[in-house]
């Protein structure tokens, strides 16, 4: 019965708590994530939404008091079991963070070191300009690539992160507010960026910009924190993103996006 | 309306209380300019009273007269003629020594009329005046040098000349320089980097990536911190007690093969030094890594590096100008350091430059500390050459540091 094969969801989550030493910052959460879909992850501020991403590719692990029960599903297997390799998920599960992050180096660096570091053994040019193309960004710096990527605009680096994470050949891409700190237009880029993306990953997005949220997903999760005060966060209702805008089980989902809440 | 606003001051109130705050905020900052100024004030006196020593009059005599050994002027006298002299008047004892010290033949022409006015016609110094004296006093001096001393030349004389810095130790302050000193001091600083850079760096990044935030580790960088604050002759001792003693073998070269030497050598000393700047370049280390923001190590761990490869392709080409600055300043804080060498067991007088990290050695402090202690007042004169000399050393080891701070500004 164990380890039953559900291909069609591209992570299962079972009965999932995370802590920060005693304090459950995220409490049971069940949800399955739809494979080459935009799942968006909503809810107010310190609900714990950057927790729960994080979890999904284990960065939690650099927070020394933390940790987690119940299961997080890749493929049946279980992220935090005891024969997986941390290094192993994040090749798998790439992260785009809230500030764009790029390394100190060359533009074309920036896409190479991490296939390199991983083994990578195919043409580094052509990973390069493909991962760039990927990320719409590749008109803009095919030459220069050779120059700092702090050279870019917040905008431009964002989408070097994005290009950045698909060379590494994910399944999955996290991406924790990747907007929050960019312009409106440079935020219809990534938006768009995430409609083709998806044809080929699966995107988990945390935002706190309903518009968006309603624009760029296919699922939504409302997390808020339980009711009982215990101020841990929960994901309170889960479905597809239509439904969360315009037909809400819950009363607090509701009233939360159309901006009632508080 | 807002209650509160009533109990801020309105009107006259506001005026005193504003003119109150600009008074006291105006005497704190007479106060902090008073302690600029004697911060300054001091450091002028530093360094006016060693420039002070190391220039002046001096009133000289040869005890032997130069016609006693050639009919010629002494600076028209070649090569050969200044060898026949030698040869002709040393003893054969001292020549053969002097030839096997260095062959007479190979000598350079200034070495050899160096050799000739301190072993023949042998300059007897009367007496040294400061710099200052010999400019405002100059006509007083001249009156009292003829009076006193009436054979005596006087001659306005800089002790801080190239000759200084290139010739070795001698007994006779004229002919005294700083080379054999300046050489020990690179030697010691040089083995002290290379001890310690590496120990220092590694141990930064173990306590900064690696170590988890128990209580043995905090124990750690309590004593880390605290070992920084240690005075340095206890370095010394441990350097005696470790390094010259218990690693003799090793330190003196007799595992190596190297016979004529005890445990007190460049190496031991150079090892005490990098011991007593580890505790500082740590320190400093661990501020440079710190400084590499946690969103480029999210970065890296995000396309699946190990915590290896994040450290080595990221924190630490990042933090690496930063831990080069912090050693190079506690390498500078090394050269200065006088205690710890004489325990170590620094040798007073040694003419012959070091040759490797088994010589026995001498470090620029130590020469400035010997002469200081002499009672002849020459002697005081090169020794305020030699500071300034190690104070121009200290100078361009700092400015290297900063340079490298600024050329390599953070990119992040
Ligand atoms: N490193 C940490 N150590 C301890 N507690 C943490 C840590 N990070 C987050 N928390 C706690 O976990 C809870 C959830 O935080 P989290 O950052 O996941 O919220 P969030 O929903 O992402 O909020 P925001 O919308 O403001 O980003 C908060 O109560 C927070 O204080
Ligand atoms: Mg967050």
């Amino acid at each position: 019965m164990e380890n039953i094969q559900t291909p069609e969801y591209a992570i299962e989550t079972k009965n999932l708590f995370i802590f920060y030493g005693s304090f459950p910052a995220v409490s049971e959460v069940n949800m399955r994530i739809e494979k080459q879909k935009v799942t968006a992850i909503i809810g107010p501020s310190g609900c714990g939404k950057s927790t729960l991403l994080r979890a999904f590719n284990r960065m939690n692990d650099f927070v020394p008091s933390s940790y987690v029960t119940g299961e997080i599903l890749l493929q049946g297997q279980n992220l935090y079991g005891k024969d997986i390799d941390p290094v192993e998920v994040r090749r798998k599960i790439g992260m785009v963070f809230q500030k764009p992050n790029p390394f100190p180096k060359s533009i074309y660096e920036n896409i190479s070191w991490g296939a390199k570091i991983n083994g990578f053994k195919g043409n580094m040019d052509e990973l390069v300009e493909q991962s760039l193309r990927g990320a719409a960004l590749w008109e803009e710096v095919k030459d220069k690539l050779k120059k700092s990527a702090y050279e870019l605009s917040g905008g431009q680096q964002q989408r070097l992160c994005i290009a950045r994470t698909i060379a590494i050949q994910p399944e999955i891409i996290l991406m924790d507010e990747p907007a929050s700190a960019l312009d409106p237009i440079s935020t219809l880029r990534i938006e768009e960026l995430m409609q083709e993306l998806k044809q080929n990953y699966t995107i988990i997005i945390v935002t706190h910009n309903m518009q968006q949220a309603a624009r760029v997903s296919d699922y939504t999760a409302m997390m808020m924190l339980e009711k009982d005060g215990s101020r841990s966060g929960t994901v309170i209702e889960f479905s597809e993103t239509k439904k969360i805008f315009t037909n809400p089980k819950d009363k607090r989902t509701e009233d939360y996006v159309t901006g009632r809440f508080g | 309306m807002n209650p509160n606003r009533d109990h801020y001051p309105k009107g006259e109130a506001l005026h005193r209380s504003l003119s109150r705050r600009y008074r006291s905020a105006s005497i704190w900052q007479t106060l902090f300019f008073s302690a600029l100024v004697i911060a300054i004030l001091s450091l002028a006196a530093l360094l006016y009273n060693v420039v002070d020593g190391a220039f002046g009059y001096v009133a000289f005599e040869y005890k032997n007269d130069p016609s006693e050994f050639t009919s010629k002027a002494l600076d028209d006298l070649n090569k050969q003629e200044l060898l026949d002299i030698l040869t002709t008047n040393l003893s054969s004892g001292a020549f053969k020594k002097l030839d096997n010290e260095k062959a007479m033949e190979k000598r350079s022409k200034s070495d050899l009329y160096t050799l000739v006015l301190e072993r023949l016609i042998q300059i007897d110094t009367k007496q040294t005046w400061s710099m200052t004296d010999s400019i405002f006093r100059s006509s007083e001096i001249k009156a009292e040098v003829a009076k006193k001393y009436p054979d005596a030349k006087l001659e306005f004389r800089s002790w801080l000349t190239p000759v200084f810095l290139t010739t070795p130790m001698s007994s006779k302050a004229e002919f005294a320089g700083v080379r054999t000193a300046i050489l020990g001091s690179l030697w010691m600083v040089g083995i002290a980097i290379l001890f310690a850079l590496p120990i220092g760096t590694g141990a930064a990044i173990y306590l900064q990536e690696y170590a988890s935030k128990n209580f043995l580790n905090r124990v750690i960088q309590t004593n880390i911190n605290n070992l920084a604050g240690v005075p340095s002759i206890v370095y010394g001792m441990l350097g005696l007690a470790i390094f010259v003693r218990a690693l003799e073998p090793f330190t003196s070269g007799s595992m190596f093969g190297v016979t004529d030497s005890n445990g007190r050598t460049i190496l031991s000393a150079g090892l005490t030094m990098g011991t007593l700047v580890l505790p500082l370049i740590i320190i400093n280390a661990q501020e440079a890594i710190k400084a590499v923001p946690d969103s480029l190590r999210q970065a890296a761990f995000g396309v699946g590096a190990t915590r290896w490869q994040t450290v080595w392709h990221h924190v630490l080409p990042n933090a690496l100008p930063g831990i080069l600055t912090g050693s190079i300043l506690a390498v500078s804080r090394a050269i200065g350091e006088t205690a710890p060498l004489i325990v170590v067991g620094a040798s007073t007088f040694i003419s012959l430059d070091p040759e490797g990290p088994f010589s026995k050695f001498t470090a620029l402090p130590i020469q400035i500390y010997q002469w200081t202690t002499r009672a002849q007042s020459e002697f005081h004169s090169i020794a305020a050459s030699a500071i300034i000399v190690l104070l121009i050393l200290l100078l361009s080891l700092n400015a290297t540091a900063v340079l490298l701070r600024n050329r390599v500004q953070r990119k992040y």
